[in-house]
């Protein structure tokens, strides 16, 4: 029999508790969106109800702000993107002056805290004169995800194989040909990953976004706001129905990625 | 999908970088106009009214263009206490949850390394909280625990720790996933003993994801004003220069002043930040 060693059992046992410390939050939003509607307060658990999830919009405002998100996280999203993608190509593919300074400039955005972004777009934004709204938050949160852009879709660039390329050019295809042909496809994955990372950061985006929305409301900000009297049990049902969204979203690209790898490793 | 950013397992082709510049020039400038334009320019903005003056008039948020030095050093003077109080907060935070965090990226980048399954099982729950808004998550943490607890320096530490472990767990996981285990092996074969082997061996080539993802989560937690304010895990006494920058922004409207602590926050940021990173010897971090 084997000797039962700490020094085994350390890093299991430490892990599983920090898996737990991670998701009992999760479990505790999933289950209050089910709880019996009492009151202005979800905290106190009343008995289990589907009625919140029959009527996901039936708090004020709720649904406005969540499609005030999407809308935020879509645009932002698919700007951030495209200008991300760009620069990403740029960076790995071509030799030019300051390449160093561009990367810094892509890198410091991350490496700032959000409240000194969103107070120094404020500023800006005060002493231009825009007005805030939905139109100042897209342009905030494209900002930031075109950071997280370049640092996805860089690493993908970095990994193709420019011989592939080559080999469409040596067949006389066209540069925008090799490019929209075999570049674009072959990055496809980065990209998507990149896209699909931009979105949730948008979407859960809070500090920023209350520095710059002005009247205007999204669903982090309606929580915050809500936090003081009290958040309704359809802020729940519509948190948990984007979570097992993507969560599905996730485990489906991972059991692809798994059956590559498996099929890559028999042939 | 948030982990593909920086799990890093696609391996690098070697790139002979072209030198046609326009090209560069044609994919480089949107974006970088972009960023000039909504992140460069901003810093300037908030220099311009970190030294504004109030207005004649006397209004509320009515400031006018100046060179008001002085307003640091009011800044200073009033707010010390919350400087302080953040980074103290954010530097505990950020040792409690690497001891949290690297043993769940070790078991994930190396105990499970030969059961892809479970590997990609451990990851999707490392960035589940990613799916789930960080508000309400918080905002649970604030019922689950004892209410004698909330609004306390320890319960705000504890919500800084939480939220932030899969920004630490995630860059530590893809440097233990690369860790070559015949280094491991071939140092417990010459006589070193397991702490040995992890101080000398595991340690030093796991560095990068202890740095960048101490770094990571120290930044944001030094600018957030949610975990202590009021309404989630904080209480009077509890209040981080966030949670002040935002008070005095949006709600008293004194710009100068959430300008010039944006700045003096941004400023000692720079300075542990490049202290730790020449310490650590990661400047190829960067």
């Amino acid at each position: 029999m084997r000797k039962f060693s700490l020094g085994k059992a350390f890093v299991p046992i430490v892990g599983t508790i920090a898996l737990i410390y991670l998701l009992l939050p999760i479990a505790h939003v999933v289950l209050f969106s089910f709880n019996e509607k009492r009151g202005r307060n979800n905290i106190i658990w009343n008995g289990f109800s589907l009625e919140n999830w029959q009527n996901p919009c039936g708090a004020p405002q709720v649904c406005t702000a969540f499609g005030n998100s999407i809308l935020v996280g879509v645009v932002a999203t698919v700007i951030a993107t495209v200008l991300g993608t760009m620069i990403a190509i740029a960076l790995v593919r071509y030799k030019f002056k300051g390449r160093s300074t561009v990367s810094l400039l892509l890198f410091t955005p991350m490496a700032t805290p959000e409240v000194v972004l969103g107070a120094g777009l404020a500023a800006q934004f005060l002493l231009a004169g825009v007005e805030k709204g939905i139109g100042t938050i897209i342009l905030a949160h494209t900002m930031f995800c075109i950071s997280y852009v370049v640092v996805a879709v860089k690493a993908r660039v970095a990994s193709l194989n420019p011989a592939i390329e080559e080999a469409g050019r040596d067949l006389y295809a066209s540069p925008g040909q090799v490019f929209w042909r075999i570049t674009l496809p072959m990055l496809a994955p980065g990209i998507i990953g990149a896209a699909l990372l931009s979105f949730a950061l948008s979407f859960d985006d809070f500090i920023i976004t209350n520095f710059n929305s002005g009247t205007a409301t999204t669903f982090p900000k309606f929580i915050y706001v809500s936090a003081l009297k009290g958040v309704p049990a359809q802020a729940n049902v519509l948190a948990s129905i984007v979570f097992f969204g993507a969560l599905a979203l996730v485990i489906i690209v991972q059991m692809v990625s798994i059956n590559k790898q498996k099929r890559m490793a028999r042939s | 999908m948030a982990f593909t950013a920086f799990s890093g397992n696609a391996k690098a082709v070697e790139q002979a970088p072209k030198k046609r510049g326009w090209i560069a020039l044609v994919l480089l400038a949107p974006g970088i106009a972009y960023m000039l334009l909504f992140f460069v320019a901003p810093f300037f903005q908030l220099a311009l009214t970190s030294l504004q003056a109030p207005a004649e008039s006397g209004g509320i948020g009515q400031y006018v263009a100046a060179a008001q030095f002085s307003n640091y050093w009011v800044a200073l003077q009033e707010y010390w206490p919350h400087l302080l109080r953040s980074f103290i907060y954010s530097l505990s935070a950020t040792i409690i949850g690497l001891l949290i965090s690297y043993p769940l990226a070790y078991l994930i980048g190396v105990k499970v390394r030969h059961r892809p399954m479970l590997q990609g099982i451990l990851l999707i729950l490392v960035v589940a909280p990613f799916f789930i808004s960080f508000l309400l998550r918080t905002l649970a943490w604030k019922a689950i625990l004892p209410s004698e607890f909330i609004g306390t320096h320890f319960s705000v530490i504890f919500g800084l720790v939480y939220n932030f472990i899969p920004f630490m767990v995630l860059p530590m996981f893809a440097s233990l996933q690369a860790l070559d285990l015949r280094l491991v092996e071939a140092g417990s074969d010459l006589y070193a003993s397991p702490a040995t082997v992890f101080r000398k061996v595991t340690l030093p080539l796991s560095m990068p994801g202890i740095v960048s993802g101490t770094l990571l989560s120290f930044i944001p937690m030094s600018g957030d004003y949610v975990n202590a304010s009021r309404e989630f895990l904080g209480g009077t006494g509890t209040a981080m220069i966030g949670n002040v920058i935002e008070s005095n922004f949006l709600q008293t409207q004194n710009y100068p002043m959430a300008a010039a602590l944006s700045i003096i926050l941004m400023a000692i940021i720079l300075i542990i930040v490049a202290t730790y990173v020449r310490k650590s010897g990661a400047e190829d971090l960067l």
